[in-house]
């Protein structure tokens, strides 16, 4: 139980994968402009990722280790992970009509975003067991939309402030996002991570 | 041959892919800690880009448009594992260095980008010499950002100490913030020398 603990509490604050890694700044960059749309993108890769983590566990030891193929493990996960977007973006959207009015547009943006396919190789490299790996896949979309919500807060009121001409739009977004990466740092000394 | 020539120059700093079009940070964040890195991973994403391109423009009327991005997707993770297999054998320290990095050229937007928007349209000769171009200005940026993280960081360029000796590192340069504030001045920077230069023109 500490174990999970810990592991959710170093993929929210400690290794953050926007502010640390550098992974889904694409989508960080593009869509954090309102605070509404950041949240909808959070949740929905929140929710890929939660999926994506037990399937990539499966596949690695299930089907690639047994049949000693590890060298098909980046062509099989981006196959898997592009497949299972296309699946959930049609189960929403027959099912929960109303999530899919949400995060719909998001949805087939994830299949690019560099977090899935990272978490996925991390929680390979370090050997998580399955129960970890969904935490990890859960805690991970939650660091993401945590990073994200903060940025989209701070740039709604950066629309009001007289920014260098030089500076507007990426600039000064990345100073920002350089300035949050510096306080999160903070966070650095707060548990021992294996 | 003068198309030929523009589909090249234009990766270089007209649409420069890191300072004009914003694209493919990931991996232009977190490897620029050191010159050395940012040039290994430039040039593995050129060759990823051209061999890419080189095979997508030649099958590209073969390929049916509704499943073109899967398509491309495998093109380019099978290259990806070409140069990670290829890193891990001749350069361990490099491989070690980049880390998870190299697998995440597969969902590099500017590969996946250069694909759908110039290679599956343009013949071979034009797909590549636009990859070449797009791939060495993205190589160039990473180096120029590289060398300037390495020299405040680390007071050293290419592992070459080039400050005088009692110089204090600026710590945060090599850490993550300070990518991301250097790369944003460098942004800043690259627009005042555009609109300079478009002004002059204009005089």
């Amino acid at each position: 139980m500490k174990e999970l603990i810990l592991i959710f509490i170093s993929a929210v604050l400690i290794n953050n994968f926007v502010l640390k890694f550098f992974l889904g700044i694409c989508p960080f960059l593009g869509v954090s402009d309102r605070l509404r749309s950041a949240i909808s993108m959070g949740f929905a890769t929140t929710f890929v990722m939660s999926i994506t983590a037990p399937v990539a566990w499966a596949i690695k030891h299930l089907v690639l280790d047994r049949l000693g193929l590890p060298f098909l493990q980046y062509v099989c996960f981006i196959i898997v992970i592009a497949s299972l977007v296309q699946f959930v973006e049609m189960f929403i959207k027959r099912f929960f009509p109303v999530l899919n009015q949400a995060m719909g547009i998001y949805l087939p943006l994830i299949t690019t975003n560099c977090a899935i396919l990272f978490m996925a190789l991390y929680l390979v490299l370090h050997e998580y067991s399955l129960l970890e790996s969904i935490i990890f896949g859960f805690s991970s979309g939650c660091g993401f939309t945590l990073a994200i919500a903060i940025m989209a807060g701070i740039r709604e009121e950066i629309k009001f402030s007289d920014v260098p001409q030089c500076l507007r739009g990426a600039g000064i977004t990345l100073i920002t996002a350089g300035i949050l990466a510096l306080i999160f740092v903070g966070f650095s000394g707060l548990i021992q991570v294996r | 041959m003068r198309e030929l020539l523009n589909d090249f120059i234009k990766g270089l700093w007209r649409y420069n892919p890191t300072f004009r079009l914003v694209i493919g940070m990931c991996p232009t964040l977190a490897v620029t800690n050191m010159a050395r890195n940012g040039l290994a991973m430039g040039l593995a994403t050129t060759f990823t880009l051209v061999s890419s391109s080189l095979i997508v423009s030649t099958i590209r009327r073969l390929i049916p448009k509704e499943i073109r991005i899967p398509s491309f997707i495998v093109i380019i993770a099978t290259f990806v594992t070409i140069v990670d297999y290829y890193l891990k054998a001749k350069f361990p320290e490099i491989s070690k260095a980049l880390g998870p990095y190299v697998p995440l050229i597969i969902v590099n937007c500017l590969i996946l980008g250069r694909q759908e928007a110039f290679a599956s349209k343009n013949p071979t000769h034009r797909a590549l010499a636009d990859a070449l171009g797009m791939g060495l200005g993205f190589t160039l940026a990473l180096i120029s950002l590289g060398m300037i993280r390495e020299f405040l960081g680390m007071g050293s360029i290419f592992g070459y100490k080039v400050m005088f000796p009692n110089f204090r590192p600026w710590a945060i340069m090599v850490s993550p913030p300070g990518a991301f504030i250097s790369l944003g001045i460098m942004l800043g920077v690259v627009n005042m020398i555009d609109r300079l230069r478009r002004r002059t023109n204009k005089e």
